[in-house]
């Protein structure tokens, strides 16, 4: 146990050469762990783990996952890291005219996965995520709640170590919030690491958990079973 | 591999049929460019036609004195045909220069009355000579002159026709040019609004092309759907085009017949469908990949 998943190792990330997004960040997370990260809008939250997915290159530092630097990936050499990485994010990221089944098993279609695999596991995810109704349902005909259902399925049926997400929250009402955490939490139990960004007090207040707080690009705190404090 | 070609063909196919009024619209854009790169080739082929029959027209005839034997013209036609400008050779007889006077004045009696009552052959035999090209036809009358005794010879019309024959030059000369840069400036813009088209298309996929990339596909993957939706707009932009072009062809052919007699437009339409066919689909085809792959590499860069 206690195996290190992602270090992030003396990581600065500067935008146009003088707006700083991240100063000099060092953070371990151990395999099995639910990380949240706090902070305000513009602290560094997003760039963080935009940088772990290598969808941005860090400025200076390196950045670890699974022992492998992602920073030093070519563009063709990322596809294989990010299907070990599942991603939820604000905005869902739902390809618009895929259904729900097809967002799903998009993800397992282009990592090589046989037909016959897909059709039986991925009406299996959705169901899980309790969208057994709407598998042939269209984005748009699908609420804010449900449509981040559909991305929390896409992001686990690869069976990733890893679980990013970015504000998960920030677009659904109170009720769909606590049930997409409790969701996050249920992923985290049975086995998979979770980073979770967010502003939204309440979330952190209930989770329990490590809290990283991020400020100006710093990691200000960082506290097993934190709260939120800014 | 086989399991990915398969799923590329599948995406690009639903992408096509979901995407139904982009997919309409870019094959809109693309029959019109397919339907000028067809009508350029229709009309360089009437050009053509034109052209050479109009060549075909030009020509320097020699005539010679009637103390000159056939064996003295026909040794003259000999040496002529040994030269690199000369394409071909008709010699006339004075029989038979005079057969073709009597055709031509059929219907004038008096001129054919005054024939006969001078009692002999009054034509010169001559040879009509044929340049490959028109520029050529300076420096045969000139080796006519210099080569040729000028005991043998009564008269060459090229001295009066070369001022036609010069400006005929320079007309077919002109019209060729004028007709590749109208080709050439008439495909740029096609190109360009087929490729800005296309651009568009993928512009509006970009937050999708994205979103694959963090799921994990890999550029062939994302780009592949692409290849294969420009080969269905290409075929279907091809067959809407030549289906377009048979009320034009049938529409127009009697005022190019008006034109140019020596071109029958329905003919050219029906013997070269194939031929149309392939180079508009070939077209369509490079435009459609060549659009699509340069506006994507930008956002693959995820």
């Amino acid at each position: 146990m206690n195996e290190e998943l992602v270090y992030f190792q003396n990581v600065s990330k500067i935008y146009n050469s003088h707006a700083v997004a991240l100063d000099n960040i060092n953070l371990k997370i151990i395999k099995g762990e639910f990380v949240a990260i706090v902070g305000k809008s513009g602290a560094g939250k997003s760039t963080l783990l935009k940088l772990l997915i290598g969808e941005e290159k860090p400025t200076k530092g390196r950045i670890f996952f699974e022992k492998q630097d992602i920073a030093k990936l070519k563009y063709s050499e990322l596809p294989k890291i990010r299907r070990k990485i599942g991603m939820i994010f604000q905005d869902f990221k739902l390809l618009p005219d895929k259904s729900a089944f097809e967002n799903v098993s998009f993800a397992l279609e282009v990592a090589g996965f046989a037909p016959q695999e897909i059709k039986k596991t991925v009406p299996q995810m959705l169901e899980l995520v309790g969208l057994k109704d709407k598998i042939f349902n269209f984005p748009h005909e699908l609420s804010g709640g449900e449509k981040q259902r559909v991305a929390i399925a896409r992001a686990m049926i690869n069976k990733p170590d890893l679980l990013i997400a970015d504000e998960p929250t920030g677009n659904l009402d109170p009720l769909n919030t606590t049930e997409i955490t409790k969701l996050l939490l249920k992923i985290n139990e049975l086995g998979t690491t979770v980073m979770l960004a967010t502003h939204n007090k309440n979330i952190v207040d209930m989770l329990n958990t490590r809290v990283v707080s991020l400020d100006n690009g710093r990691i200000i705190r960082d506290e097993e079973e934190g709260q939120f404090i800014i | 591999m086989f399991i990915f070609l398969v799923r590329i063909i599948k995406y690009g196919f639903q992408s096509f049929i979901r995407n139904g009024l982009l997919s309409s619209a870019t094959i809109a854009v693309m029959t019109l460019t397919l339907l000028l790169c067809a009508g350029l080739i229709i009309f360089g082929s009437a050009g053509k036609t034109v052209l050479s029959n109009l060549q075909s027209k030009i020509d320097i005839s020699v005539y010679f004195k009637n103390n000159v034997s056939e064996n003295q013209i026909l040794a003259i036609k000999k040496n002529l045909e040994k030269l690199d400008e000369v394409d071909s050779i008709d010699y006339i007889s004075q029989d038979d220069a005079l057969a073709i006077f009597k055709e031509r004045h059929n219907d004038d009696k008096i001129i054919l009355q005054s024939l006969e009552e001078l009692g002999y052959n009054p034509l010169n035999a001559s040879l009509n000579i044929k340049a490959k090209n028109p520029k050529s036809y300076e420096g045969i009358a000139n080796y006519l002159e210099k080569e040729v005794s000028p005991e043998f010879i009564d008269k060459i019309n090229y001295s009066q026709n070369h001022l036609i024959i010069e400006r005929l030059t320079k007309i077919i000369d002109t019209v060729r040019n004028a007709g590749l840069i109208l080709a050439l400036v008439l495909s740029l813009i096609a190109f360009l609004v087929t490729f800005n088209t296309i651009r568009l298309a993928i512009y509006s996929n970009r937050e999708s092309i994205g979103i694959m990339r963090l799921v994990g596909a890999n550029s062939s993957l994302i780009r592949g759907p692409y290849i294969v939706q420009g080969f269905i707009i290409s075929l279907a932009s091809t067959i809407l085009s030549m289906i377009v072009l048979v009320p034009i062809v049938y529409g127009v052919a009697r005022y190019v017949n008006n034109f140019m007699p020596e071109f029958n437009i329905v003919h050219f339409y029906w013997s070269n469908f194939f031929y149309l066919f392939s180079i508009q689909f070939l077209v369509g085809l490079v435009l459609g990949i060549i659009s699509s792959i340069i506006a994507i590499r930008k956002y693959l860069r995820v």
